[in-house]
Order: C-alpha cells, then sequence, then structure tokens
C-alpha cells in the first residue's frame, strides 16, 4: 500500500538529487507531449507515463518531463519533443509507449535520436 | 475518446488555461442507479452566456491556430449518447461547472477507464495549481488533494517522475470499489 511515508521517503531522495543537479550546473534535457484533445485522444497519456516511469525507473537526473497544447499537426498525434541544450529541438510523431521508452533509452540517456521515429522521416 | 478519464484530463485543460488556482473532479457512482457524474468544478476566468453556448459546438474555439474546438462536445456526446445529461454553468470572474451524468447500463456508456493516471497527470503537469479529486461508490468516498501533497513534498515538484509514478499508485490503492 503506497502511503505518505513513502512519499516522504522520496522526497528526501529527490531533494539529495536536486542539490548533486545543481552542485553539477548543467542544463538538463526537456522533453515535452501534446495535450491537447487531439494529442489525448491519439494516445499521449500512455506516452507521458511511460515517460516518467522510464525515467524514474532508471533513476535519470536532469530531465524535465512536461506537457503542452496542441502542436498543429493533429494527424501525427502523439507527439513528443525533446529539447537538449545547445542542439536543435527533435519532434517524435505517432508515438506509442514502446516507441517513447526507445526515445527515453536511446535519445535521453545515450544522446542518439531515434531517426525512425521523428516527424521528418514518417513524413517523407 | 477510449476512455471518459481521458476526457477529463482533455476538459480539466480548459479550467487551467481559463486561470483558475483551484480545480475539484468529482466522480460519483450509484451502481444500483445506474448512474455515473462526472464534475469538474473550476474558479478560474469563467464565460459569459453566450461563450457557454458557444462552447458546446464544435465549431467554435477560444484558440486562434485554427477553427474547431472538440473538447466539449466529444464530452456532452459521451453523456447524452447514454441517456444521460450534460450540463455546463459559468460566471464571469467566478468560474466554470461542467457536469456530465451518465447510465451505466447503456450500450453506448464508454468505461472511466484510469482515472488515477489522469489525475496524476493533471495535477503533476500543472504545478502551480491545486486540485481536489473526489471519487465516491456507493457513498464510499476517497479525497486527494494536491495542495497535501505539495506540503510533505517540501519544495520537491510534483513533476518529479517517481513523484508522479507515486501520486498514481496512491489514487489508484485508496479508490474504493
Amino acid at each position: 500500500m503506497k502511503s505518505l511515508e513513502e512519499l516522504l521517503a522520496i522526497k528526501e531522495k529527490a531533494q539529495a538529487q536536486m542539490a548533486a543537479r545543481d552542485a553539477d550546473g548543467n542544463d538538463g534535457i526537456r522533453v515535452v507531449v501534446g495535450m491537447a484533445t487531439c494529442g489525448i485522444a491519439a494516445g499521449a497519456r500512455p506516452v507521458l507515463k511511460a515517460i516518467t516511469d522510464e525515467i524514474a525507473k532508471r533513476n535519470i537526473k536532469n530531465v524535465a518531463v512536461s506537457q503542452t497544447g496542441c502542436i498543429g499537426m493533429c494527424q501525427y498525434e502523439p507527439i513528443v519533443e525533446v529539447f537538449e541544450p545547445g542542439k536543435e529541438k527533435v519532434t517524435y510523431v505517432q508515438m506509442t509507449a514502446e516507441k517513447a521508452v526507445k526515445v527515453v533509452t536511446e535519445h535521453v540517456v545515450n544522446g542518439k535520436p531515434v531517426a525512425e521515429y521523428t516527424v521528418g522521416a514518417v513524413t517523407e | 475518446m477510449r476512455e471518459l478519464s481521458l476526457n477529463v484530463l482533455d476538459i480539466a485543460q480548459n479550467s487551467i488555461v481559463a486561470g483558475a488556482s483551484l480545480t475539484e473532479i468529482l466522480v460519483k457512482e450509484d451502481t444500483k442507479e445506474k448512474t455515473l457524474l462526472i464534475g469538474i468544478y473550476d474558479n478560474g476566468k469563467g464565460m459569459t452566456p453566450e461563450q457557454v453556448e458557444n462552447v458546446k459546438d464544435p465549431f467554435f474555439t477560444t484558440r486562434t491556430t485554427r477553427k474547431v474546438g472538440m473538447g466539449i462536445p466529444l464530452f456532452k456526446l459521451a453523456a447524452e449518447q447514454t441517456g444521460g445529461s450534460f450540463t455546463i454553468t459559468s460566471q464571469v470572474g467566478e468560474g466554470t461547472r461542467v457536469d456530465a451524468l451518465f447510465k451505466t447500463d447503456s450500450i453506448d456508456f464508454t468505461p472511466l477507464g484510469d482515472m488515477a493516471s489522469t489525475i496524476a497527470t493533471i495535477v503533476s503537469m500543472n504545478e502551480d495549481k491545486d486540485f481536489v479529486y473526489t471519487r465516491n461508490i456507493d457513498g464510499k468516498e476517497f479525497t486527494f488533494k494536491s495542495a497535501d501533497i505539495k506540503i510533505i513534498l517540501d519544495g520537491v515538484p510534483l513533476s518529479e517522475p517517481s513523484v508522479m509514478s507515486w501520486i498514481e499508485d496512491y489514487i489508484r490503492e485508496n479508490t474504493p470499489g
């Protein structure tokens, strides 16, 4: 059973990580999921969950996950954008939970964008 | 939408865009009467009577990027197709109340789906807003308040992945039923 004591332990661990992050001083990666009506209907919620679960499971630091509204390409939803400091934004389209896990492991962790899921590859 | 919980995720976004500092989400089920009530109540900027009529129209949106807004029409349809009802009331400067009543024994009833995931998503992605989620099944009630969690977290963001996972599991495990 999930308890408030457990949340307290999560908080303490996160605070320690945040302190380490601040000491590192580097800007983190931002992962943004489109969550307007179009994104939600196409399956954005399990995609967002897969991303946060994978980040939690791997204990990845320096990554912020957030949501945004309609990106303007509803037919390609769910859409995930990855912003790495100093690099151009990568836009992934028609995402699934499985694809999202691969984006976390290959792009967020190893720094190699998954070319086949990007908007450029899919719309070609 | 494949689950009503996805409509809730979508409609709650309207409250956030309307600047609501507090949004209350109620899911109340009566298994004897075979009804499910979903209420979304906010203290956002509200709407004029004309705007309230407009949001029920799929060809109306406040967005400027295109001419259609499907959120409210889809939710309204999901309720009315079960033989239930849909009401939206609003006061400028006060807030907006959306109530959708579903007949759960209708063949056209969409399952509620994963409310825990919806609430965790809403709460974690809108750090600066407060949410109260109440789930009531035949009088048994569970309430989750984001403000309570924020006190415990003491500055740790709700969007922290481990926190978001905890919120979802906590709600799922405490949901009566």
